[in-house]
């Protein structure tokens, strides 16, 4: 289970003090998906990133399984059991895929393991395996390699940030396949989505709408979702 | 073939050599050969007039292979080597040079290898050359190799030069000149650490139509090391170059690249790509979040770049 308590974030900007999240508090259950939604710029990102130590709150604390994780670093929260994928995956010269999802999963993978890991995720594994996860990647294909990682972890606590973002048509139904398979098999864990997809916000088992930096709503989807229809946190795919 | 643990220890970083090597090889070890054996395709005989050996690579030889390690052991000792390789017409081999210096003591120790190729016409050539420094004594470990390239008609060579560890001070120099349809690529890896200086200079002149060259440099200088990337192409016909130095630099190292590009020909199309900088907070950031602590995730992204 992880709580934030009275969480502030506020940055510098322009000889200003900027407040990006106010005051959140938040219970993110164990067993359940959780989609964050809200307008852009509301701090949803913000509040993933510092879920993942990425940026370290103000004010508020953080708790993970009961432990204050608020002065924890990138690196102790990943081995506690957190995995963060990035909305825009990092690119590495020279780091191939295999490389990727063995250092995600602290193990030599075999051939077929990763494969595994790369078919949940809709790519062939042998054309990938090998392949540097560089520049020659498009961006659809770094962030499904990007969730494969996150499924080589395995952890307790996945967060995943806006991965529709930039991915054509097919990439989005295959992206909510993955989102509705890892909701099946989530067990003890619990799962993370920020999206303002209204196709993701409906596999949700609660949804919580963040809007300039506080928590406007929080429940069930069947609670929220149908309120938020037709507005900018519950956008229809456009392709569709 | 007798030698110690050092120099075998040399060998297995240099020429990845565990026994003695399948084809023809030349061990040279503080400055004596220590083995030697030419085949039927492959002959290897001292030269006269100055030390070093020349190779001579009979025509259309396939996949056959010349091993040459150097390595050194004994503090003090300065050598320079001239090695020429006579490659035959449309011979298909692979190569594979390298020296290994392991300093113990307070002198500097010092191997110049000359290398030059006479790439026949149609041949194709893979060569291979580490280099590789070890030893705690006060005795700098200096290599300064020079590599000329002699390229016929339609000849291929693919050079791979790796330095990674240990060599104190190297002035590196590689000059090619390609005719017709000739096509030499170049993959240099270089770190640097400590006080180390590296300066690796190519000139590759494309005289032939349908030329072209490939030369790039991935390279990582840590800790007050210094480095010098200077890669001149120079377009005299019909013909395509590119060169590119990509590096990255840590702690208080320093690269200085020098672009350098002539077009003689009005068909000549040639290209400079360089980029420097430290290694992107967000690789860092990623590897983190995949439980690697800093340093994990420098030495992992460092590797995967060298690689």
């Amino acid at each position: 289970m992880l709580e934030l308590k009275n969480i502030s974030f506020n940055v510098e900007s322009e000889g200003q003090n900027k407040e990006i999240i106010k005051n959140v508090d938040l219970v993110i259950p164990d067993g359940k998906l959780i989609v964050i939604t809200g307008p852009n710029g509301g701090g949803k990102s913000t509040l993933a990133r510092l879920i993942a130590g990425i940026e370290i709150p103000t004010s508020g604390n953080i708790l993970f399984n009961g432990e204050d994780i608020t002065e924890s670093t990138v690196t102790e929260r990943a081995r506690m059991g957190i995995s963060f994928a990035f909305q825009q995956p990092v690119r590495f010269k020279g780091i191939r895929v295999i490389d990727l999802l063995r250092l995600a999963a602290k193990k030599q993978l075999s051939g077929a393991d990763a494969c595994e890991y790369l078919s949940a995720v809709g790519l062939c594994a042998k054309e990938y395996v090998d392949r540097e996860v560089n520049a020659s990647l498009s961006g659809g294909e770094l962030k499904r390699i990007e969730i494969a990682t996150i499924l080589a972890r395995s952890t307790a606590l996945s967060i995943f940030d806006e991965q529709e973002a930039g991915i054509d048509l097919w990439s989005f139904q295959n992206l909510i396949d993955v989102f509705r398979h890892m909701r099946d098999n989530i067990k003890d864990g619990s799962i993370i989505i920020i999206s303002h997809q209204e196709r993701i916000l409906d596999i949700a088992d609660e949804i919580i709408v963040i809007k300039d930096g506080t928590v406007v709503d929080n429940g069930t989807k069947d609670e929220i979702l149908p309120g938020l229809i037709g507005t900018s946190s519950a956008l229809k795919c456009r392709k569709q | 073939m007798k030698l110690d643990e050092i120099q075998k220890r040399l060998l297995r970083e240099v020429a990845d050599l565990h026994k003695v090597p399948e084809g023809a090889y030349n061990i040279r070890s503080n400055s004596t050969s220590a083995g030697r054996r030419s085949t039927e395709n492959i002959e290897i005989v001292s030269k006269t007039d100055v030390s070093g050996i020349d190779i001579f690579i009979k025509p259309n030889t396939k996949n056959e292979s010349v091993h040459i390690p150097v390595v050194l052991t004994e503090s003090g000792l300065k050598e320079v080597v001239y090695n020429d390789f006579h490659i035959g017409e449309g011979a298909d081999v692979v190569i594979v040079a390298g020296c290994g210096i392991d300093n113990c003591g307070n002198q500097d120790s010092q191997h110049d290898g000359v290398h030059t190729f006479y790439v026949g016409r149609g041949a194709k050539v893979k060569y291979v050359e580490k280099h590789y420094g070890s030893g705690d004594g006060k005795g700098k470990r200096i290599l300064n190799p020079v590599t000329e390239v002699h390229m016929e008609e339609d000849s291929t060579m693919e050079m791979e030069m790796v330095q990674i560890k240990g060599v104190d001070d190297t002035d590196r120099k590689t000059i090619a000149d390609l005719k017709e349809g000739a096509k030499l690529v170049v993959r240099e890896r270089l770190m640097t650490h400590g006080e180390q200086q590296a300066i690796s200079t190519y000139t590759v002149t494309l005289n032939g139509d349908n030329s072209s060259a490939d030369v790039v440099s991935r390279s990582v200088a840590r800790d007050n090391s210094f480095q010098k990337f200077d890669a001149k192409i120079v377009g005299n016909a019909e013909c395509h170059g590119h060169t590119e130095c990509d590096s990255i630099i840590m702690d208080n190292g320093r690269i200085l690249a020098v672009p350098g590009l002539e077009a003689n020909n009005v068909d000549a199309s040639l290209v400079h790509e360089a980029a420097i900088g430290k290694i992107a907070g967000e690789q860092l950031i990623k590897l983190m979040t995949l439980g690697l602590d800093e340093h994990e995730a420098e030495e992992q992204i460092i590797n995967g770049f060298l690689q």
